[in-house]
């Protein structure tokens, strides 16, 4: 059952910002940036807290989610230690992740070589 | 006084200088488009054996020059200049090119619309008394520009309808004093137009003005009609350019019917290719006119080409700024007869 | 073109664009990011079932989620993924991680500094900085509106 709640969650997110780019002339890139973003905002607001609980990876996996766990993190910062707390609180939240893309991207980079489209 | 010019834009040559050889080298997408056969050569791997795709668009540039300068049974040695650019910033695969052919060199930088900008004054040199021969070339590789223009090759983007494909390749055409033709007859450079098109994914909007532009003071300028042209083609409007033109040369008059096509919507299958708008870049005009047009010229196919590249000359952190892209297309008119 | 109004013309030329696919992008979005998202949650119930907490479940997916993402970035496949899913591929984290391989591989040439280091965050970096930015102003104004 968590398998289906997560596919139409992260689906249906994907959904949205498949709309936006079809509709505007926006890029991914803008797209990655705004739904970071709103993450945070629906996250510190505490509206994406019960998507995460239905669609649990579903909610987690898409960008929106990384926002998500940012907030959470500063926000539990904040709480925990004061000003400084809201400082790394986020950081600390999504470290595993930024770290695991460094490590990864140089290494894929390294590894492999850009191929032509056909 | 000067006697060589005819109406608002236009030169007429009195002397019209010969196109004396051409040559083209393609990609291995281009190779598998419809004017495959008309190629000299197609080069199966883009890397074409060197680091660097820039430094493989050298290679493509290199190659087209010697090749086409071997086909006229002349030596470097022969050419007085050479005039030529491309896509990448600083033009470098043309001076990188041009390091290794010890040609007195004129870099060009009209983006798309380099290989008749360089076609024009090479004419005007040559017919002006400045050169006996020349060689004019521009080329283009698909993956320096999208890493320049666009995303990086792995980024998972979707083209827009409205995008266009790079063509790899480069194409060189050997100019001269005398010999039996065809003849550049006429040039009409163009004007910058910018119709205040923002996309940088819809450039065939953005320079079918200019195009239009360029066609309608030809017209004027040398009394000619759309009829009197067996085939009128224009570089890289692709499949939104070539419509935008068509519709709207009607509007004004101009009815192109079908003697008019681009190099484009000719160079690739959009539906089996996946091209989208169709081809762009230096490389577009260049191999479908020394490749494809020069040689049914050469067979008798078409007799008289207005031929006209395009070009859009913007660059991506201008119109990250907000700017629009200013756009021109230079045409030449060449005739199997010099009347 | 001196008669040219540029508005008018920007709608005649917008009409001759060919419309994107909408129905059919919309599902496939949908397909391939519900897919990515499953797999996400296959990977989160397999570290739940090896007894580690939500919170480490949560950073263990994202981790292995990124290592699939820059693997099938490396294998030259995410960009087909993409092609065809469109945001479906972009927005999941493995979205992410496609925007940090695809220019440190493409700049690998210009070297290992200021080629693949330098361009690995020409998109994520963006990201990163109105993430953490936002979250830390989200964490001050927790402390101001403290609820």
């Amino acid at each position: 059952m968590d398998y289906i709640k997560a596919f139409i969650v992260g689906g249906g997110i994907c959904v949205i910002a498949q709309v936006i780019l079809d509709r505007t002339k926006l890029t991914p890139g803008h797209i990655l940036v705004s739904f970071v973003t709103l993450g945070v905002v629906l996250g510190a607001l505490g509206i994406y807290e019960p998507l995460v609980e239905f669609g649990g990876a579903g909610a987690k996996t898409p960008i929106l989610g990384f926002g998500y766990a940012l907030a959470k993190g500063a926000i539990k910062g904040a709480k925990a230690d004061g000003f400084l707390g809201a400082f790394s609180g986020g950081l600390e939240a999504g470290a595993g992740g930024i770290a695991a893309a460094i490590i990864f991207g140089y290494t894929m980079a390294v590894i492999f070589n850009p191929k032509t489209k056909d | 006084m000067a006697l060589k010019r005819i109406g608002n834009q236009t030169i007429k040559l009195l002397n019209p200088p010969t196109i004396l050889s051409n040559y083209s080298i393609v990609g291995p997408k281009e190779g598998q488009g419809p004017l495959k056969d008309y190629f000299d050569l197609i080069i199966e791997d883009d890397l074409w054996g060197q680091e660097s795709f820039e430094k493989a668009e050298c290679k493509f540039q290199e190659e087209a020059i010697r090749s086409a300068v071997d086909n006229a049974e002349l030596s470097l040695k022969d050419m007085d200049f050479l005039i030529a650019g491309d896509l990448l910033n600083q033009i470098v695969a043309t001076g990188y090119s041009a390091r290794e052919l010890a040609i007195p060199f004129f870099g060009l930088y009209g983006a798309c619309s380099t290989m008749t900008e360089s076609l024009s004054l090479g004419a005007m040199l040559v017919e002006g008394g400045f050169a006996d021969k020349l060689v004019c070339a521009t080329s283009s590789h698909f993956s320096t520009a999208e890493r320049q223009f666009r995303f990086p090759l792995e980024y998972a983007a979707q083209r827009t309808f409205s995008a266009k494909w790079t063509v790899t390749g480069a194409g060189a055409t050997v100019l001269s004093s005398y010999g039996s033709g065809p003849y550049i007859t006429h040039v009409t450079p163009g004007r910058i137009i910018d119709p205040g098109i923002t996309d940088a994914a819809n450039m065939g909007a953005a320079m079918a003005p200019a195009a239009m532009d360029t066609l309608i003071n030809h017209f004027q300028d040398t009394g000619f009609k759309p009829s009197d042209y067996d085939l009128i083609i224009t570089g890289d409007l692709g499949i939104v350019g070539k419509s935008i033109v068509m519709d709207m040369m009607k509007e004004k008059g101009y009815d192109l019917g079908s003697v008019y096509t681009d190099c484009g919507v000719e160079i690739f299958n959009p539906r089996a290719q996946d091209t989208h708008a169709g081809g762009s870049g230096c490389a577009c005009s260049a191999v479908v006119l020394n490749g494809y047009v020069l040689k049914e010229m050469k067979k008798g196919k078409f007799k008289r080409v207005l031929f006209m590249s395009t070009g859009a000359l913007h660059s991506p952190i201008i119109t990250q700024q907000g700017e629009s892209i200013p756009s021109i297309g230079h045409a030449i008119t060449i005739d199997i007869n010099n009347e | 073109m001196e008669n040219l109004n540029n508005n008018e013309y920007q709608k005649f030329a917008d009409k001759k664009v060919p419309k994107p696919t909408y129905l059919k992008n919309v599902i496939l979005a949908f397909l391939v990011g519900g897919a990515i998202c499953t797999i996400a949650q296959g990977v989160t119930n397999f570290l739940e079932s090896q007894g580690y907490n939500e919170d480490l479940c949560g950073m263990g997916t994202s981790i292995v989620m990124i290592f699939i993402g820059s693997l099938l970035t490396g294998l030259g496949v995410y960009d087909k993924i993409g092609k065809v899913g469109g945001a479906g591929a972009a927005v999941p984290i493995t979205g992410f991680a496609n925007s940090i391989v695809a220019p440190a591989m493409e700049f690998k040439r210009e070297g290992f500094i200021f080629g693949v280091a330098a361009k690995m965050f020409i998109i994520a970096g963006p990201v990163l900085v109105y993430g953490i930015g936002s979250s830390i102003i989200a964490g001050l104004l927790s402390i101001l509106f403290k609820g």
